[in-house]
């Protein structure tokens, strides 16, 4: 029987194997942070330990630092402190850091694939659950726990019980003004937040093949908002192309044979998955969620729910929490929900190819009176090229604010938060309770309806324009 | 790690699913670089409610959570786990967690419990009619106990060892070191390298 590509990168990793006792893996990259790893480098200290691996670590800072007046110390004194840590114990340690300022700072899932360091057949992970994000490249690619930062940088492993795998088939072509974001939001609600717990996700089909390599990268990044650790998609000649010339790709002799080995990395014909779930393309529509998890979502032509329609118990006690939380009336029509503030940004949509569609619904308009956009690049060089490509005066018109580099009000782990009972739509992957500031009311929605909300100042698609 | 082999403790009943990471304890608390002083964030958003079940003094000292299916949902950080430690937990009972928390807890020695959902409900209710009722999680013998029912529970037998004898991961890893050298040796020279830097 042939084997998934989850499997075979599975195979070409274990360092040990023995029964009753989970699989020894290699780990290939591990990807570093300020908010996860302080009291892993502790750990490190306190036993007198080492990073095995410097030269297979990199840091970057994201998750807390503002993204106005980076020239200027940050003013929260703990942010600070968090910071400053990072960059002690990257000197400490010999770990390679990308600070504020520098050009490969960003969005660590941002950073890892601009500089060519995730590539196909790997094994990365970081303290971060969106580390999903690089299975775009046919990479196992994981968030860990703070416990297993220390365990990677002390010993570039991880014990791990081998998950099981699940195909999703994404065939047919997607409808105009659908994209990838949709694709995934769509997926979320049809298993939910946790049917995707102990698998690994492997996304296939058609519609998958055509997308880009950063719209892959959209759909793999929210695999965790489906209760799944990873999600992956086999290398083609678009992964190919797309690591080709990167800064730490693999040149001369080197890249020819790591394309001949990634030209393996494939599910076989033959393969068995655990489980298999099958979505047509052709049926999707702009999708936004209505309340407090991921997996409550819904086209964006429908209206708000009726939990008294709802036939599972606990589901429908969810509902009605989420409705009293998002302030919500059941069968308003999603179309006519107000926002305050439209997010545009983060691991999940925050790449250049987000920016540049974004930016052309925005052209030659302007946001609606009352909103305000934050548009947040994730990586500095995005910020740069938008630059270059003219975006931010695109979006500076037509009166968003146009930031530094960071995960910013995805998480509100910095200053720019929600206030409460404040509504967003966002681009962000986690619409939970407070998760973008206290009382803070989230629709998840895509680059294309994040915009053509800004303008309308209600959730709308570019087609409502 | 403490060595758990098992706890007795009164039981808080969180009747809530898809109680994630963001919930148990949120981003502007993550900020510590101690792995103590979490508690103060715990449910930091519901807390403000004053009959929140936490907030209610008939559960004041409880040491076991019994919450909802979906427990730990969302983002992998870990200061969910210190929280719920720093607050007093010893062990989660839920119907399903979610797999990075689960395995953040194995790590630093939070006891997760998986039941089904019929009998977290009994258990709710058994607690909520005797708040002062003592609820005990036996890692032997694999079974938590109340009210003279004794309910089985499944865990797999390395993490089990692994928490009974109250191991450091990291140490039985470095145990077997030669063969993470022996398979570095092997590894493919086109793999990538953070350093040196290229540009």
């Amino acid at each position: 029987m042939g084997k998934t590509l989850a499997e075979k990168i599975w195979a070409d990793h274990i360092v040990s194997s023995a029964e009753n006792e989970p699989d020894l893996i290699y780990i290939d990259l591990h990807l570093i942070h300020e908010v996860t790893s302080p009291q892993a480098f502790d750990g490190l200290r306190l036993a007198n330990r080492q990073v095995r691996r410097a030269d297979l670590t990199i840091a970057t800072e994201d998750h807390n630092t503002p993204t106005l007046n980076i020239d200027q110390p940050i003013a929260d004194p703990v942010s600070r402190l968090q910071i400053e840590t990072l960059r002690k114990n990257c000197a400490e340690f010999g770990v390679r850091i990308h600070s504020l300022g520098d050009i490969d700072q960003g969005i660590v899932h941002v950073v890892g694939p601009q500089l060519g360091i995730t590539q196909p057949g790997m094994t990365i992970v970081c303290g971060d659950s969106h580390t999903s994000t690089h299975g775009a490249f046919g990479a196992l690619a994981f968030g860990i726990g703070t416990s297993e930062v220390e365990h990677v940088l002390a010993t570039q492993t991880l014990p791990l019980v081998r998950p099981k795998t699940m195909a999703i088939n994404v065939d047919g072509v997607l409808p105009a003004g659908v994209t990838s974001k949709d694709i995934i939001l769509a997926i979320i609600a049809e298993i939910g937040t946790g049917g995707g717990q102990g698998y690994v996700l492997e996304y296939r089909g058609s519609a998958i093949r055509a997308l880009s390599m950063e719209s892959r990268m959209t759909v793999c990044n929210m695999s965790i908002e489906a209760g799944a650790r990873a999600g992956l998609i086999a290398p083609d000649q678009t992964t190919f192309d797309y690591v080709k010339g990167k800064a730490h790709a693999p040149i001369g002799e080197d890249w020819d044979a790591a394309v001949e080995y990634w030209k393996t990395l494939k599910s076989d014909n033959d393969a068995l998955f655990d489980k298999e779930i099958f979505l047509n393309a052709a049926d999707l529509a702009p999708f936004v969620t209505w309340g407090t998890n991921p997996g409550q979502g819904l086209p964006l032509s429908a209206n708000v729910p009726n939990p008294a329609e709802i036939a599972d118990v606990e589901e429908r006690g969810a509902a009605e929490r989420a409705l009293t939380y998002m302030g919500l009336t059941a069968g308003t029509p999603l179309k006519e929900i107000a926002v305050d503030t439209v997010f545009l940004g983060s691991c999940t949509n925050g790449r250049i190819e987000d920016l540049r569609a974004a930016s052309q619904v925005l052209a030659g308009k302007q946001i609606a009176a009352g909103v305000r956009m934050l548009v947040v690049p994730g990586s500095a060089r995005v910020r740069l090229q938008a630059e270059a490509e003219g975006l931010d005066k695109l979006f500076i018109a037509a009166g968003a604010e146009w930031r530094m580099a960071g995960c910013s009000m995805c998480l509100g782990m910095n200053p720019d938060q929600l206030a409460p009972e404040e509504r967003s739509a966002s681009t962000s992957n986690r619409n939970f309770e407070g998760r973008q500031g206290k009382g803070g009311r989230t629709h998840l929605v895509s680059p294309l309806v994040a915009a053509a909300t800004a303008i309308r100042g209600t959730l709308s698609s570019p087609a409502d324009l | 790690m403490e060595k758990f082999i098992n706890h007795t403790g009164t039981a808080l009943p969180l009747r809530r699913s898809n109680v994630d990471t963001d919930q148990i304890i949120p981003a502007v608390y993550l900020k510590r670089v101690t792995k103590s002083g979490f508690e103060d964030g715990l449910f930091a958003a519901w807390r403000n409610d004053p009959e929140f079940v936490i907030n209610r003094p008939e559960y004041a000292g409880a040491t076991v959570l019994v919450a909802g299916a979906d427990f730990g949902t969302g983002s992998s950080r870990e200061h969910a786990v210190w929280a719920l430690q720093n607050y007093g937990f010893k062990v989660i009972i839920s119907s399903r967690f979610a797999d990075i928390f689960r395995g953040n807890s194995q790590k630093a020695g939070l006891l997760t419990v998986v039941l089904p959902q019929d009998e977290v409900e009994t258990i709710w209710s058994a607690i909520e009619a005797n708040p002062a009722l003592a609820i005990t999680v036996d890692l032997a013998l694999e079974t938590v106990t109340y009210n003279e029912i004794s309910l089985p529970f499944h865990i797999d037998s390395y993490t089990r060892w692994r928490l009974m004898e109250g191991l450091d991961d990291i140490g039985l890893t470095l145990k077997k070191i030669d063969q993470v050298s022996a398979y570095e040796a092997k590894r493919a020279s086109f793999k990538p390298k953070t350093l040196p830097i290229r540009h």
